[in-house]
């Protein structure tokens, strides 16, 4: 075998998560069309990107701690809290959307950033730590928009939601910046790849001598971020603010089952944001397949759960595989 | 000219354990020094000292002459001081080169450059003679690939001080042929290498100086080749190990194996062990730590899969696939009882109370329709507490709160409320109290005279000597010797578990 190929075959063993769930929304996602009334309208993948465009900025944030063997419950309450937060500030004169938009973002490096100290230097279980957390966050959603409502600006919200040249949805757009600016780089940095080592084996990458406080942190202040972009992003489609706790519940839920059928392990290691944004458009799309087929509204639940049941036993066949049945419970 | 490195004095206890009393290490430029010692002699502790992960309570540490603090294996990489540890410091889910690449990785624009730390990569594994995929995932390779990446790794730092702790043991004899051509050139090229291995030929081979330990004390320092193998043995083993074991029985047991096995493998780690014990009989698992002795226990407790061959129990073939499978209420006569390596994790709820400790592996025997008869429970924990001296202020409190003795007691006595007939042990001793490994040696002879067959693992040569009737001594997954009676010293344990047979009284095979 030439270096080249042994080389793409090794590539594809480590892709197989990302690709496995694009696989499975290009498939799903094509049926939809297929069904759909409007067919492949311009309207109708416009819909379709935004609403996938807001769990998988989510889901992506929570990827990041979930490298590390670790968990953000409060992702979901940082996305409304930035929605509530930007429904106040991102109005008015340009410059003062800015300034608005800046300030959205770093309220959400800021809760990251406190999720981050709990979690490395509180040395709190991330899963309690966030869940606490996630409710301060709510708490103050609420207490910035005590009733939903609130005000965008039209020209920037129109923007955000809009098509690019007619064909690609900017919130997809948005998302592939978000990739570009901050996963891949991410990715690349010796910072990510300390929180992949951690997940790993914390043992080992301490023993290597890997910064695994600093690694940590970071992973928790960048969900932050992302989610904050999240809610963001939410402001511009609904011109408004609200500070809906089922909302941010559903998020924070459907973010980790997006990581599993995304091909992330939640054991740490292994995954990355792509695949998890894959999952994301899966778990939208298979609401949408449930729709376009009729389904009886009141046996939708149902439905969503059993897809999303099989689509992350997909990924549990390595554990038919284990030689030394004590690893199982490790 | 002052030595590269000097530690001196150095100290460590872990609770009541000693395990480095004032040793002390020196190396010099462009040698290669070997360590030597028994298990637990503080090898490891004294090298795990020196990369920053373990701090001593004493001693001191002078690089160049200069006194320098190790406070973590960051820093001890900082100062030159590479290591290449027993349990491997690999990420599983990370690529080879990732691996290798994970300290200072080189960077562009702040990012990893992935095609310069591929090419660091592809030149150390080259250096190392390794055949290894730069992007294969770790946890993929071979055991014995795993190491060379280990040691490519180290490499790639550029070190001053290289430490090997037991880097070899999982090594091909080609493969050891190439590392050690690898360490002859950096001593060349004036690097100190730090080398322990339990492979005596290895030592000869490839050692410049070689320091003894014994007990966590430095005993002698010489150049290799001043002293013969057998001298090294009697300096690791020492003489002054006191009696503290029952006396056997006067007659040997015969009746009929309580457990036989036959031609039992696993997945390389475990290859065609053959063996009986009778009821009545101790039977230790000697040699070096970590040569498949644990993955036989494992085995016959039905905790591995894919295991081949036969184990009959009471002649009777039977079929181990789970813990469960194996308790008494499902084997005739009696079931298999494995007091685990480590009691916090695998032998104990630690916040749960010794009475469901001690209740909790036979509680089908004084349940009725599900439900805890609780008279029959308390009959039964008060004649195991009784019968094994546990000291706790109540049973209803948590077994954490337990000395490390007693925690052991708990974990063996939940296992004889279920009567079991065959016994696994593996390394019961280990971090207790002299006081309370007595009483255990007196309870296995109890057991054994009570007729249950008692397999025993111990890392401790003097306890397999004490308290077995023979030792089957295992190298790399089979069982190399076999020692009985007179045979059964611990010149001969330690002579037959590196490899060196001189002579044993039914050697089984060729030493490796």
């Amino acid at each position: 075998m030439t270096g080249r190929a042994q080389d793409l075959r090794y590539w594809l063993a480590s892709q197989r998560g990302p690709l496995l769930a694009a696989a499975l929304f290009a498939a799903m996602f094509a049926v939809f069309l297929v069904e759909h009334p409007a067919g492949a309208s311009a309207n109708v993948i416009n819909t379709a990107a935004n609403k996938g465009a807001l769990l998988a900025l989510v889901a992506m944030a929570q990827t990041i701690p979930v490298l590390t063997s670790g968990l953000d419950l409060s992702v979901g309450s940082v996305f409304v809290m930035s929605n509530c937060l930007a429904s106040t500030l991102v109005a008015g004169e340009p410059l003062q959307v800015a300034l608005g938009v800046a300030a959205v973002l770093a309220s959400g490096l800021l809760c990251g950033a406190l999720n981050g100290i709990l979690v490395v230097f509180g040395r709190l279980q991330p899963i309690i730590a966030t869940l606490a957390t996630g409710a301060m966050y709510y708490g103050v959603a609420l207490w910035l928009r005590p009733t939903p409502g609130g005000d965008v600006n039209e020209n920037f919200a129109d923007f955000m939601t809009g098509s690019l040249g007619d064909a690609v949805p900017f919130s997809l757009v948005v998302l592939a910046g978000a990739v570009v600016v901050i996963w891949l780089p991410y990715r690349k940095s010796a910072l990510g790849r300390a929180a992949y080592a951690i997940g790993s084996s914390e043992q080992a990458a301490y023993m290597s001598g890997v910064p695994i406080a600093r690694a940590k942190f970071a992973t928790y202040v960048l969900a932050g971020l992302l989610s904050a972009i999240a809610g963001l992003l939410l402001t511009c489609l609904t011109y408004s603010g609200e500070a809906n706790a089922l909302l941010g519940g559903s998020y924070t839920l459907s973010s980790i089952a997006a990581v599993v059928v995304g091909g992330t392990s939640l054991y740490g290691g292994s995954g990355g944001a792509i695949g998890t944004i894959f999952g994301a458009f899966v778990l939208r799309t298979i609401s949408d397949l449930l729709f376009v087929f009729d389904i009886d509204p009141l046996s939708q639940p149902l439905f969503l759960g059993i897809v999303l049941l099989l689509s992350i036993s997909l990924g549990s066949f390595r554990l038919l595989k284990v030689k030394k049945r004590l690893d199982l419970y490790r | 000219m002052t030595p590269l490195l000097r530690m001196e004095g150095i100290s460590k206890r872990y609770g009541g354990v000693r395990a480095l009393e004032g040793a002390r290490l020196e190396c010099e430029r462009g040698r290669i020094h070997a360590v030597l010692g028994e298990n637990g002699a503080g090898k490891s502790t004294l090298i795990k000292v020196l990369a920053g992960v373990v701090k001593p309570d004493a001693g001191a540490i002078e690089l160049d002459g200069k006194p320098v603090a190790l406070p973590g294996p960051a820093a001890a990489h900082r100062a030159g001081i590479v290591s290449v540890f027993q349990e491997l410091s690999l990420l599983p889910d990370l690529t080879v080169a990732d691996n290798i690449g994970i300290i200072d990785p080189p960077t562009r624009w702040g990012l990893i450059d992935q095609r310069a730390q591929r090419r660091r990569a592809e030149q150390a594994l080259a250096r190392v003679g390794a055949d290894v995929h730069p992007l294969a995932r770790v946890r993929d390779l071979a055991l014995s690939r795993r190491q060379v990446v280990e040691i490519a790794k180290a490499l790639a730092r550029d070190p001053k001080i290289l430490i090997l702790d037991e880097a070899t043991s999982a090594l091909t004899a080609a493969d050891v042929a190439s590392v050690f051509g690898v360490l002859r050139e950096l001593r060349d090229a004036g690097l100190a290498i730090i080398f322990i291995s339990h492979r005596m030929h290895e030592i000869a081979e490839i050692a410049d100086d070689c320091s003894v330990y014994r007990n966590g004390r430095h005993v002698a320092t010489f150049r290799a080749g001043a002293r013969t193998p057998t001298e090294i043995v009697e300096m690791m083993i020492g003489r002054d190990y006191s009696s503290a074991f029952p006396p056997r029985p006067a007659d040997k047991p015969s009746a009929p194996p309580a457990l036989k096995v036959n031609k039992l493998s696993w997945t390389g780690r475990l290859r065609d062990i053959d063996f009986e014990i009778r009821p009545g009989e101790v039977v230790g698992l000697g040699g070096l730590d970590g040569q498949g002795q644990r993955d036989l226990l494992l085995a016959l407790f039905g905790a591995l899969t894919g295991v081949r061959g036969s184990v009959a129990v009471n002649g009777k073939e039977v079929r181990l696939s789970s813990p469960r499978s194996t308790r008494g209420t499902r084997l005739e006569g009696g079931g298999i009882a494995l007091i685990p390596e480590d009691r916090k994790t695998e032998g104990l709820m630690l916040s749960m109370s010794v009475r469901d400790n001690l209740s909790f592996a036979a509680i089908e025997q004084f349940s009725r329709a599900g439900m805890i008869d609780r008279a029959a429970e308390e009959t039964a924990i008060a004649s195991m507490i009784k019968l094994l001296g546990i000291r706790a202020d109540g049973i209803d409190g948590p077994v954490a709160a337990l000395s490390g003795g007693n925690q052991q007691k708990v974990v063996i006595g939940k296992w004889l409320m279920t009567r079991p007939q065959i016994i696994l042990l593996n390394d019961p001793t280990r971090g207790i109290d002299v006081g309370t490994k007595q009483e255990l040696y007196q309870l296995l002879r109890t057991l054994a005279a009570e007729r249950a067959a008692l397999l025993f693992y111990s890392t401790d040569y003097a306890e397999l000597i004490g308290c077995c009737d023979r030792v089957l001594i295992f190298y790399d997954g089979a069982i190399v010797a076999e020692l009985e009676g007179e045979a059964m010293t611990e010149h001969n344990i330690v002579a037959s578990a590196h490899g060196l047979v001189s002579h044993a009284s039914t050697s089984r095979a060729e030493p490796v």
